[in-house]
């Protein structure tokens, strides 16, 4: 059984090998092939998932150490793995959705030019996330963490012609680049600390070290959390993101790369359960970044974009559960998993409308598509549901347990806390009502396309919407499905809650509010939002170009200005303070370093006319320098 | 009358019988021998043999059979030499067996065995570049080597102009050569004051003549040997003086016997001696001068003036064997006097020697700076190298010694690499060694600039170079014996060096070539023999040096 745990990293990898230098015979086939590896490690994983089944709750988890990676001295770090219940949670959504996303992509990429590459990206993509929550220590956790920035990288700016596509995926990797010293930084405090990474003595031992390490490490663990997961303040990227190709979004968006911040902090649950300063730092990021994701999700005109706020504001719920202690990891861990189902499907179902559209990503240039694509219709319609949290499907049980743990944490801060969750909620009512109306409703405000030449055709490029073939309805259907039932059969006996119990631990909150009072204030919140979106998108006619619109408008349009902060504090910053360095650089050190060298120089041509070709000067420097040892001898002993 | 007469005669008879049979009674009395174990010297006594053969196949062999017989004898002496050296290191000689042979004369050691090895190894690939005879044009339909056709005739004049026209070589090269490296084998193993000396005399009298024998430029290089050679006697008068000297302190001149004395343990006094025995006057004065001796070996400040201008006027085959190999002999004696004899007063020479290193290194790299000859350059880097290797000497721990044996190592397989591809580099005057004349060579002869710039780069102490392993084992060993200053000013003159190595490597590279530059001569297969085996020791023993320090670690130890 241990041996297909590393088979579950290798077969990806093996895949992303054979793809991205096998060479144009695999062009045809690359993508069955890219496919077929990551069916086969879902097939693994749900063996094991079997298997662990199979096995009582403290003795579930395998632990296996393939080879020694790196032993020097007393640092020693290994390659092994470790599969619990919890990185078992996340094997199963990344190799799940992950395989239903590999399927869309064969119909979606069946234009492109370079499919190979694509699934050769995409299964390394794969092999380093199971990499990632397959890790048993923080350092291998690292090397996933790195992977997976690697790969989305080269997935976000897989369309590197286009300018944007170039920039999105530089600034990803930027961006993230902050966030991974953070994390490396802390598994250094970590090393210093505790003398090793490994999760098991680590966090068998988090309660011995001081709780100002811990915070320092909890600190630098979120700031890596904050990179992966799009939180704020490192949150610019994930909207650009959008350039890469719809299934990587779906990927990178909902089952995978943004949900690796909670896997690291609920992973660190020992250590940030003895740091309550680095707790409320996670949970004040978690619900700024709630709302932050909301307001910008109501103001894009893009649907991926919008999408990209939305998954922004609900990895912010995640974090603000998994924030706070016992009480919340569960529950981060189940609402990550249906956001896996419900914000894939959502992805694909976009991906889908853009495929139907002439790749249009404007809204407000879309209407009335639910009669031309009924089965991206139904599957988005049932994300929908579930992402709003329509009492019965997913999100419903999921995102309603995260409200009422945020209550639960007591006093002022609860009470901000569970208002802020509250007010999340009916945003996004708001901005899924939204767009569902923009979309599908509403009556048709479709526009010529501009063609590759530049030129608009009259009415020849007017799109022609269909729905997709089969290979990207049937990931649809499927993910629809779990969009629905997922959240309910999780919690039918609190199943999902003593799954991951044994691993997370799980303490009940004491909500000052009754478990039905949430419920009963999360419809009514629920219901107005999405009665505001249909008084303004559904009732009347939607202008073609956006009105003005207020200034948050505006601001939420442009990010909430997120990128002319960042312009003006880090870049210009930068630049001033490289300027200095510069400056000081070609004044100070070129001075001191070109002074020596001078010098040098200068001593060497005053040295050099010692040697003037006389063997009797040579003799009289022989002398004297006989002279000086004696006497220097002589003189060692006086002294 | 007869009477008397007669009985005188009985009387005289009687007294030479019993003169007679008293000689008799006293006998067997025999004039000792000396012991000598000459299966423990055969590495000495061999390369000695294929000398003499050298200098008996000059005398009778044809003139065309010489080249290649001593070229074939030199090679094979050398190659059983090292032969014999292994055995006996294999015999355990180097390490429990170790001891004194020869009536206390020599060593029979591991450092004595591991300085033996190189010098013979380093020999062997400088017989090579002694024999290539391709690079120069041929004079008069014959090949001809470096160097000159007839050393005795008057440079420029009628007598050299015949020579040379009646195709004469002098082959005498490679029984010198012998000789030279016979002297070389005793002097690391020297074990008393006078075989030192005696051996220094044996290496340097045909090092002084090799170095007047250059084909081309005849005057600098005669100038040169009369340089080296005058400073040189100048160098042994101190030498001898201080031997001298210790003899008047302890009334001996073997290392042990001196040794003791230091120690405090002071045996029977010769009454001869009874005033100067045990004056310490006498053994610091006489210290410093054998040391001033060693250290003019060596090419230490302030003894190295003669360095650049007899590396410089030598023929360049004879410039790469000197700076490889006499440093190794040099360097392996001076441990040995140091660490054998002078350990009692290490509080008196240690200081001294701080300066020397200091002086050594910082003067060596400074003065290269601007140096603008090839071969003045290697000059000039050699002092700075013996400045690093007296850091590592100057440790007076098992790893210093080590440690040196390994840097020699590595640094005389760098040097003489270095020096044959100066040969390579030539125009119309022969070798072109000014090095303005070196610019944009990498565009030219890719892989002779190449393979310069590792040796260059092993010089500066690059990872993956010998020089880095070198450098790194003496300045920690350096270090750890206390001497953590002299490392800090090694690493300094080690970046200023590296600014000239690398100059070097720029200017071969990043220079557009000169219209009349010099070509590079296509070697025969002995020079690229002795370049490669210098290229594939460097990366070797920067790649994987752990063999062989733990081969120099086990050979660290001198027997007393």
């Amino acid at each position: 059984m241990e041996n297909l745990i590393g088979l579950l990293v290798l077969v990806p990898l093996l895949g992303a090998g054979v793809l991205l230098c096998g060479g144009r015979r695999l062009d045809r086939s690359g993508p069955w092939v890219g496919t077929g590896l990551a069916a086969v490690s879902f097939v693994l994983g749900v063996w094991l998932f079997a298997d662990m089944l199979g096995r009582k709750g403290d003795n579930r988890a395998l632990d296996v150490t393939v080879f020694s990676w790196v032993p020097v001295g007393g640092f020693r770090a290994d390659v092994g793995f470790h599969l619990d219940q919890l990185s078992m949670t996340f094997v199963l959504l990344i190799t799940g959705v992950g395989s239903l996303i590999h399927l869309y992509s064969v119909g979606y990429m069946a234009h492109d030019e370079r499919p190979r590459r694509f699934f050769g990206y995409l299964n390394l993509f794969l092999a380093a996330m199971l990499l990632l929550v397959l890790a048993d220590n923080y350092l291998l956790l690292y090397a996933g963490w790195e992977g997976v920035g690697l790969a989305s990288y080269l997935l976000i700016g897989f369309w590197q012609h286009k300018p944007s596509a170039a920039t999105a995926a530089k600034k990803a990797f930027l961006v993230n680049r902050v966030g991974d010293m953070g994390l490396s930084i802390a598994i250094m405090v970590m090393f210093t600390t505790f003398g090793t990474f490994s999760f098991a003595p680590v966090l068998a031992h988090a309660d011995q070290a001081g709780e100002g390490k811990l915070t320092a490490i909890g600190l630098l663990l979120l700031l890596g959390a904050c990179g992966k997961s799009a939180q704020v303040p490192l949150q610019s990227w994930l909207g650009d993101a959008m350039e890469g190709p719809t299934p990587v979004s779906a990927l990178i968006h909902a089952a995978t790369m943004v949900t690796a911040g909670v896997y690291l902090i609920t992973r660190s649950s020992a250590i940030f359960n003895g740091a309550p300063d680095a707790q409320t730092a996670v949970v004040t990021v978690g619900a700024v970044t709630l709302l932050f994701g909301a307001i910008v999700g109501c103001a894009k005109d893009d649907i991926k974009k919008a999408l990209a706020g939305s998954t922004m504001s609900q990895i912010g719920y995640m974090i603000l559960a998994a924030g706070l202690g016992p009480v919340g990891y569960v529950f981060a861990i189940m609402h990550l998993v249906t956001h896996g189902f419900f914000k894939a499907g959502l992805f694909l179902g976009a991906g889908s409308v853009m495929h139907g559209m002439n790749d249009e990503v404007d809204m407000r240039r879309y209407g009335g598509l639910r009669s031309y694509m009924p089965v991206t219709f139904w599957t988005f319609g049932l994300g929908y549901l579930a992402i709003i949290g329509f009492p019965g499907l997913s999100g419903f049980f999921s995102k309603d347990k995260i409200i009422e743990a945020a209550f639960a944490k007591g006093g002022t801060e609860g009470w901000i806390l569970g208002a802020a969750a509250l007010l999340g909620a009916a945003i996004t009512a708001y901005y899924m009502t939204r767009v569902m109306l923009l979309t599908f409703f509403g009556e048709k405000r479709w526009q010529p396309t501009v063609s590759d030449s530049g030129s608009a055709a009259e009415d020849g490029n007017l799109p022609h919407p269909h729905e997709s073939p089969k290979t990207m309805t049937i990931p649809m259907i499927l993910l629809a499905v779990g969009s629905v039932f997922a959240g309910g059969l999780f919690s039918i006996n609190s199943a999902f809650l003593k799954w991951l119990e044994p691993v997370t631990g799980h303490a009940e909150g004491h909500s000052p509010v009754g478990a039905g009072q949430v419920t009963a204030a999360t419809m009514v919140v629920l219901v107005i939002g999405a009665a505001v979106a249909w008084q303004q998108y559904g009732r009347s006619p939607v202008p073609v170009t956006a009105p003005r619109g207020t200034l948050l408008t505006r601001a939420a349009r442009r990010d909430l200005l997120q990128d002319d902060f960042n312009h003006v504090v880090l870049v210009r910053g930068g630049e001033h303070l490289t300027r200095s360095l510069v400056y000081v650089d070609h004044k100070l050190v070129d001075g001191v370093v070109n002074g020596t060298a001078a010098s040098v120089g200068g001593l060497s041509g005053r040295m050099r006319r010692l040697q003037n070709g006389f063997a009797r000067s040579y003799a009289v420097s022989m002398f004297g320098g006989a002279a000086v040892l004696i006497a220097a001898t002589l003189l060692m002993r006086a002294v | 009358m007869s009477h008397p007469a007669s009985v005188q005669a009985v009387h005289a008879a009687q007294t030479v019988h019993s003169l007679w049979t008293s000689v008799a009674a006293e006998a067997p009395r025999k004039i000792p021998g000396p012991h000598i174990e000459y299966a423990q010297l055969s590495p000495t006594l061999i390369v000695l043999g294929a000398a003499v053969l050298g200098v008996l196949v000059e005398a009778f062999l044809p003139r065309r059979a010489r080249h290649i017989s001593q070229v074939v004898l030199a090679v094979v002496g050398l190659a059983a030499s090292f032969a014999a050296v292994v055995a006996l290191a294999a015999d355990g000689y180097a390490t429990d067996k170790a001891h004194i042979a020869a009536m206390g004369a020599l060593a029979v050691d591991g450092p004595a065995l591991f300085l033996q090895g190189v010098i013979i190894l380093v020999s062997l690939v400088a017989v090579f570049t002694f024999a290539e005879r391709r690079l120069d044009p041929a004079a008069h339909g014959r090949p001809v080597d470096s160097f000159v056709a007839e050393g005795a005739a008057v440079p420029g004049g009628d007598a050299e102009r015949r020579a040379v026209k009646a195709g004469l070589t002098t082959t005498e090269v490679f029984p010198v050569l012998l000789f030279a490296v016979a002297g070389m084998l005793v002097f690391p193993a020297a074990n008393d004051l006078l075989t030192l000396f005696v051996a220094l005399e044996v290496f340097s009298l045909p090092l002084y003549v090799l170095c007047g024998l250059a084909r081309r430029q005849r005057l600098l290089s005669q100038e040169a040997a009369v340089k080296y050679f005058l400073l040189g006697a100048f160098s042994s008068a101190f030498l001898l003086f201080g031997i001298a000297l210790l003899y008047g302190y302890a009334g001996t001149v073997t290392y042990a016997g001196i040794a003791e004395v230091v120690g405090g343990t002071t045996p029977t006094v010769d009454p001869a001696l009874a005033s100067t025995m045990g004056n310490d006057v006498l053994l610091l004065t006489g210290g410093a001068m054998v040391l001033m001796g060693l250290l003019f070996k060596v090419g230490a400040v302030p003894f190295h003036m003669w360095t650049p201008d007899v590396y410089q006027g030598a023929p360049t085959p004879v410039t790469g064997f000197m700076a490889a190999a006499t440093k190794v002999a040099a360097f392996g004696a001076l441990l040995r006097l140091l660490y054998v004899v002078l350990p009692g007063m290490r509080w008196d020479w240690r200081p001294v020697m701080w300066g020397v290193a200091i002086v050594t290194m910082l003067i060596g790299a400074v003065v290269a700076v601007t140096q603008t000859d090839v071969k003045r350059l290697l000059a000039y880097s050699s002092i700075a190298h013996a400045g690093f290797i007296l850091a590592g000497v100057i440790a007076v721990t098992p790893d210093g010694v080590s440690s040196v044996l390994f840097y020699l190592a590595a640094y005389s397989f760098v040097t003489l690499g270095a020096f044959a591809v100066v040969t390579l580099v030539r125009d119309a005057g022969g070798e072109a060694t000014h090095l303005s004349k070196w610019a944009g060579l990498g565009r030219r002869s890719p892989l002779v600039a190449a393979v310069f710039a590792v040796f260059l780069l092993a010089f500066a102490g690059i990872p993956l170079t010998s020089g880095f392993a070198g450098k790194f084992a003496v300045f920690k060993a350096a270090a750890q014996g206390g001497a953590a200053p002299l490392v800090v000013v090694g690493v300094l003159a080690s970046a200023i060096a590296a600014f000239f190595y690398i100059r070097v490597i720029v200017l071969m590279f990043f220079s557009e070539p000169k219209a009349e530059g010099p070509t590079v001569a296509v070697p025969s297969p002995l020079t690229s023999t002795a370049i490669a085996i210098g290229v594939a020791v460097t990366v070797v023993l920067g790649v994987a040096p752990q063999y062989f320090l733990d081969l120099a670690g086990q050979a660290g130890t001198f027997v007393r």
